[in-house]
Parts: structure tokens; sequence; C-alpha cells
């Protein structure tokens, strides 16, 4: 494998997907719903990215015993009630660690 | 109200992404571990963090390279995965627009999950006229960038040692950091239908090829969010406060 074109590609297909809608769209003006639905994009994105990580971690569906599952759980827990970013990170790992250490990976 | 200066915005900026730079850490020394580990060369796999600077493309190219997968595939897997960010272009692009190109090309090339979750939020706040928000975003941006060229230098070095270091779960952290993002700001019913949704569909569409899955999830979340919203009924939107802020 030449790496050498293996990073320029990457980098082609990484930044012409990020700059030119950031820097071209706005000098176009949006109408009004598009801007109401860009609202979505942020939780709508981020939950797409981790929901299968969580509730497939070998890439089968596991909700028995899946240590990722009760850790994410326990997180959105101390979100919800906290609010922290950081208090969440923090005690998330603390309860896959504890898991893992009781239980086994 | 008060008009912070360029530097207050700019370490604003740093310090609301230090959570973030937390949970990031351990996925930037894996993904130095593993890059070594799946066959790519040190220089590679740093020219990778330097340039490509896209966390989740470069650790599934990692994987790609390590099962042999040819060249163009490993590359149009890593356009799928990045289309997100123009999603995220999009909704930041209205708040950007008055920037110059000496502005838009970094801030475009450092544009990232976390960036983009802790800036949107800075450009959201209507409560504040401040000149430099731009400031606060390029605060934000070097600090996931300078954290993340650190990680991936570390992982490199330690490179052998490291090893079994995946049995951790220490990806686990990109988890609950995106958890840590997503759960406060489920603050309407429209929102909490749209994250079910996006979630729902990213199972449903997981097996698609290229990871295609991510980007149809996210697209129908952000639909059902605004069905939800034109069909239940609610109390006024935060865009509608924000309009009569």
């Amino acid at each position: 494998m030449n790496e050498v074109i293996l990073i320029v590609g990457m980098v082609a297909a990484t930044f012409l997907v990020r700059y030119p809608v950031l820097a071209l769209l706005g000098k176009v003006s949006m109408p009004e719903p598009v801007l109401r639905a860009l609202r979505y994009v942020p939780p709508a994105v981020l939950t797409a990215i981790i929901v299968p990580e969580v509730l497939m971690p070998g890439g089968q569906i596991k909700i028995a015993n899946n240590a990722y599952l009760i850790a994410a759980i326990v997180a959105m827990l101390i979100s919800w009630r906290t609010k922290s970013l950081l208090l969440t990170i923090i005690l998330g790992m603390a309860t896959l660690w504890l898991w893992y250490a009781i239980v086994g990976i | 109200m008060s008009n912070p200066s360029r530097r207050t915005e700019f370490w604003a900026g740093v310090r609301d992404t230090f959570p973030l730079i937390v949970g990031a850490i351990p996925f930037g020394v894996i993904f130095g571990a593993l890059g070594v580990n799946s066959g790519l060369s040190p220089a590679t796999t740093m020219s990778m963090s330097l340039f490509v600077f896209a966390g989740s493309a470069q650790f599934i190219a990692a994987g790609l390279v390590a099962q042999g997968i040819s060249l163009p595939f490993i590359i149009l897997t890593t356009f799928v995965v990045n289309l997100r960010h123009a999603l995220y272009g999009a909704t930041l692009a209205p708040h950007v627009r008055h920037l110059s190109q000496k502005w838009l090309l970094p801030l475009g090339f450092w544009l990232t999950d976390e960036t983009f979750a802790v800036v949107v939020a800075r450009y959201n706040r209507s409560d504040d006229s401040s000149l430099y928000k731009h400031w606060y975003h390029l605060g934000s941006s070097i600090a996931m960038y300078g954290n993340w060229q650190l990680c991936t230098l570390i992982g490199l070095i330690a490179g052998q040692s490291l090893q079994g270091i995946e049995n951790l779960g220490l990806d686990f952290a990109m988890i609950v950091t995106f958890i840590g993002l997503i759960v406060p700001v489920v603050k309407t019913r429209p929102i909490l239908v749209s994250v079910i949704v996006a979630g729902a569909v990213s199972i449903l569409a997981y097996p698609l090829e290229n990871k295609i899955g991510l980007i149809i999830a996210a697209l129908c979340g952000v639909i059902a969010g605004v069905i939800a919203e034109t069909y239940l009924p609610q109390p006024k939107t935060v865009l509608d406060q924000e309009r009569a802020a």
C-alpha cells in the first residue's frame, strides 16, 4: 500500500467535506425551515455514532451482560442529574472499570 | 451585555473544550498505538493525525489497512464517515459567514465532533453580542488539535508496551463524552424524538457498507425532530425564544 497516497486521499476526503460547506453555505441565506432543522443535527449525529457502539459491541446486538450498556445508562443518569460533562466522563469510565473488576470483561 | 476581548474568548474556548479533551485522550493514545500495530509506518500514523485530523475516520482507516482492504475503498469510507461534517458545516455556516478565508480555511480543517458541539452552543447563546465568538471557536479548535497530536505521539512511542490496551475499554471514553454532550440538550420533546429515531435507525442501518448507516440515521433523526416539532403540541421552542430576545 502506498501510504503517501493513502494520506493524500484521506486529507481530500476529509477537508473537502468540512471546508466547502462551512465556508460557502454562509454566502447564501438559508431558509428558516432549514435553519430550524439544523438545530437537530448535534444530538442526532452524536447519538447515531454511539448507539451501535453501546448496543452492538461485537457487531451483534447485546443486551444482557453488556458492560458498555450498563455504564452508558449510569452516565446518562449522571449527565441528567448533574449536567457536568467532566463528571459524566469520569463516573462513566469508573462504572465500566468497576463492572470489569467485579464481573470481568 | 459585556463584550469580552479576543483573548478572553480564545481562552474560554480552550477551557470549555477541556472536558472533551479528557474524553479524547485515551482515543488519541490508542490510535497512536493501534496505527503502528495495524501495519502503518510511524510517519504515516503521525501524518494522519497531523493532516487528516479526523478521529473516527483514522480509526476505521487503520482497521481497514490491517485487514488489507484496498486503498480506494478506504478513501471512500473516510469520505462517508466524514459526511456528518457537512451537516456541522451547514449548521455553523451562518455564524462564520462574516469571516475571511484566513479564518475559514483553518476552522474548516479543524472541525471535529467535539469542537462543533462546544462551539455551536457558544454561537447560539444569544444573551451576549460578543464580536469575537470566532476566537472562542479558534481556541476550541487549537486545544483539540494540540491534544490529538500529543496523544497520537504518546501512543506511537508507547506502542508495543501498550499491547492489550484495546481491552481496557478506553474507547468507551468517547461514548461517555458524547452522552455528556447529548443528555443536557434533550430539553424538548422534538429533540427527544429526534434522538430516539437517530438511535433506532443507527442500529437498523448498521450493517450497510462504508458506515453509511451513520449519516442515514442522523438525517432520519433530524427529519423526525422537524416532524415532531410541527405536529407535537409544545411550548415555545428555543428558536422562538432566541428570536424574541
